[in-house]
């Protein structure tokens, strides 16, 4: 089953806590405001050839922490440029989760995936049930978001959103319980 | 802007200081948050750099919001790689400072972003919100201050206000005094150490017991920064005396005083005694590998670096000259001193710290992020091995990916750059 809510693609399997240094370092990103030339030193920390190798329609699949260190959301922005169409995590760190939603990059925390999944598997990623199907077929149901985020990154992040919107999501958002 | 007083929360015995700031400042909201829940805050301030500035920017541009929603409360601060280091970083500079003049926002070059923030702006009870992680630092002050990226911070130029989950809590408590040689820095060190890269990820951080009455402001903001590197969310002082009195000192007034219940409930508690602390250091790759600092003394360094919003205020460069007097740098070291701010830059000049380095052939540089982010003024080479005072050690921080960074307190980093080699900082203090 395919479709647009339906993300099938070869997975790249990272370990825990890969920073956002690894994912792209200082010294790139602060010489460009190009996200395609952001996307050139994806994942350079582990492998400057990186972007040789990604394919369109890839997803990632990491340990817990994923994204952790600087707020810079060049690092998200770098793997959606890479054309990496989702990120599931066992978990994930604080800015680089909010960014993923404020750019419109799926991040799906599912606890134990990294286990589940061997480098290059086909996964699929499904966006409206929230949940990842791994190559034997288990079913993966990611943690819970509040669905204005689930919303936001769907409509394809803030600059879309508020663009067809002309407001932020928040300005009617009073309060979300736990 | 006008804040409501909310005597009734500010006095809740069962809630935390994350609880009481959210639910005293959340809009519209006349009831309690807890944590887990989401509301929305009003800023009272926002702050981007020159790393995050020009992609807020560019994304604030993409919105086709016509106006920021209040010049007076927008800083842009060029600090990363100041002043720039090569074309490409000066174009982006260049695209701040139009944008500061075409919306009249704030613009500060040469200081570093939460050192500048904190010696003019920050006050107690204010919300921060900062295209910067290590925005966690004006916590110590009794701010929520939390870091974002650039395209929330576009939003928040946009409409002045933001999301916001409420954080569980975690008490730290601090007892007994420093002996010789440990410093903020190693308490913060040991915390990490001690839960993890993502220990406080989602978390508010509240830094409380009888030994924090005698922590200078600066090393209160040395711990809530550093906090940062378990991934807290908020890293908190409550206002005390020394907080009153440096307020007063600077001719500024506290918003709200914060003061978490008594009986408030925290997801952990920790205990830290001081006394039993010893120098720490991080080894290369992860901010949680923490060891005494006799576990690694006498591997060889290429380089220390002393500064960094972490590490890089007037105390620390104290810290630092105290150590190098009298001494010179191993002649097969770079020793840089980088200041937090022009602050402390004119401070380190005026106090003879600058001679002191000078002298023991040190670099003194300008104030700026620096050799913390690999950029300018220090970068690593191939297989170079590093001792920072700055808060991250990860691959490719500083320069290449194969070069190695070890963290430490200033006077840990000033002792190996004598040694040339990572040593104890005890012997010249």
């Amino acid at each position: 089953m395919t479709g647009p809510n339906i993300l099938k693609g070869r997975t790249w399997v990272w370990p825990d806590d890969v920073n956002t240094d690894i994912i792209i370092p200082f010294r790139f990103k602060a010489r460009t405001n190009d996200p395609v030339e952001m996307a050139k030193y994806c994942m350079y920390g582990f492998d400057p050839e990186f972007y040789k190798k990604v394919r369109p329609g890839d997803l990632f699949v990491a340990g817990k922490n994923f994204g952790g260190g600087s707020s810079r959301e060049q690092a998200p922005v770098a793997i959606k440029y890479s054309n990496v169409v989702a990120v599931v995590a066992e978990s994930f760190a604080r800015i680089f989760y909010r960014n993923c939603f404020a750019i419109g990059l799926p991040a799906l925390e599912v606890p134990g995936i990294s286990k589940q999944v061997k480098q290059f598997d086909e996964i699929e990623v499904n966006l409206q049930d929230w949940s990842v199907k791994t190559r034997d077929g288990g079913a993966h149901p990611a943690l819970k978001v509040p669905e204005f985020l689930r919303g936001l990154m769907l409509e394809g992040g803030l600059v879309e959103f508020y663009k067809k919107h002309k407001s932020f999501l928040w300005e009617k958002l009073e309060a979300v319980p736990a | 802007m006008t804040v409501p007083l909310r005597p009734d929360i500010l006095n809740d015995n069962s809630l935390t200081f994350a609880e009481k700031i959210i639910s005293i400042r959340a809009e519209g909201g006349e009831k309690v948050h807890h944590p887990g829940e989401i509301t929305v805050l009003p800023a009272d301030m926002a702050m981007a750099q020159d790393s995050t500035g020009p992609l807020a920017i560019k994304v604030f541009g993409e919105m086709g919001v016509p106006k920021v929603w209040d010049p007076s409360r927008i800083h842009l601060v060029i600090d990363h790689t100041f002043p720039a280091a090569d074309e490409k970083v000066a174009n982006l500079h260049h695209l701040m400072r139009d944008f500061a003049k075409k919306h009249g926002v704030r613009l500060v070059e040469g200081s570093i972003s939460h050192q500048h923030l904190l010696e003019n702006h920050i006050v107690p009870g204010m919300v921060l919100f900062g295209a910067d992680s290590h925005t966690c630092q004006a916590g110590a002050v009794g701010a929520f201050a939390t870091g974002i990226g650039s395209s929330e911070m576009a939003a928040v130029w946009a409409s002045g206000k933001l999301w916001v989950k409420v954080p569980e809590s975690l008490k730290v408590n601090l007892t007994g005094q420093f002996k010789k040689g440990v410093y903020a820095r190693d308490v913060i060190s040991h915390f990490i150490g001690m839960v993890g890269e993502d220990g406080g990820n989602y978390r508010s951080i509240e830094w409380k017991g009888p030994a924090v009455k005698a922590l200078s402001m600066a090393s209160r903001a040395c711990i809530s920064n550093n906090s940062m590197e378990c991934g807290c969310k908020l890293s908190v002082f409550e206002v005390d005396p020394a907080t009153q009195e440096y307020f007063r000192s600077v001719n500024r007034k506290p918003m709200y005083e914060v003061h978490a219940g008594t009986k408030a409930r925290y997801k952990d508690e920790y205990d830290i005694e001081l006394d039993k602390l010893e120098p720490k250091v991080a080894e290369p790759g992860n901010v949680d590998k923490v060891k005494a600092v006799e576990e690694v003394e006498g591997t060889p360094i290429d380089e220390a670096f002393i500064g960094s919003s972490t590490n890089g205020r007037y105390e620390d460069l104290l810290v630092a000259a105290k150590v190098l007097k009298g001494h010179k740098i191993n002649s097969g070291t770079r020793c840089i001193v980088t200041p937090a701010s022009r602050l402390v830059f004119e401070q380190a000049i005026k106090e003879g710290l600058a001679e002191i380095f000078l002298q023991s052939g040190a670099v003194f540089t300008n104030a700026t992020c620096g050799a913390c982010v690999g950029t300018h003024l220090g970068v690593l080479g191939e297989n170079e091995v590093c001792i920072s005072s700055s808060p991250r050690n990860y691959v490719g921080r500083m320069g290449a990916i194969t070069a190695k960074i070890y963290l430490s307190s200033p006077a840990t980093a000033a002792a190996s750059a004598i040694e040339g080699k990572i040593a104890d900082p005890r012997r010249y203090l």
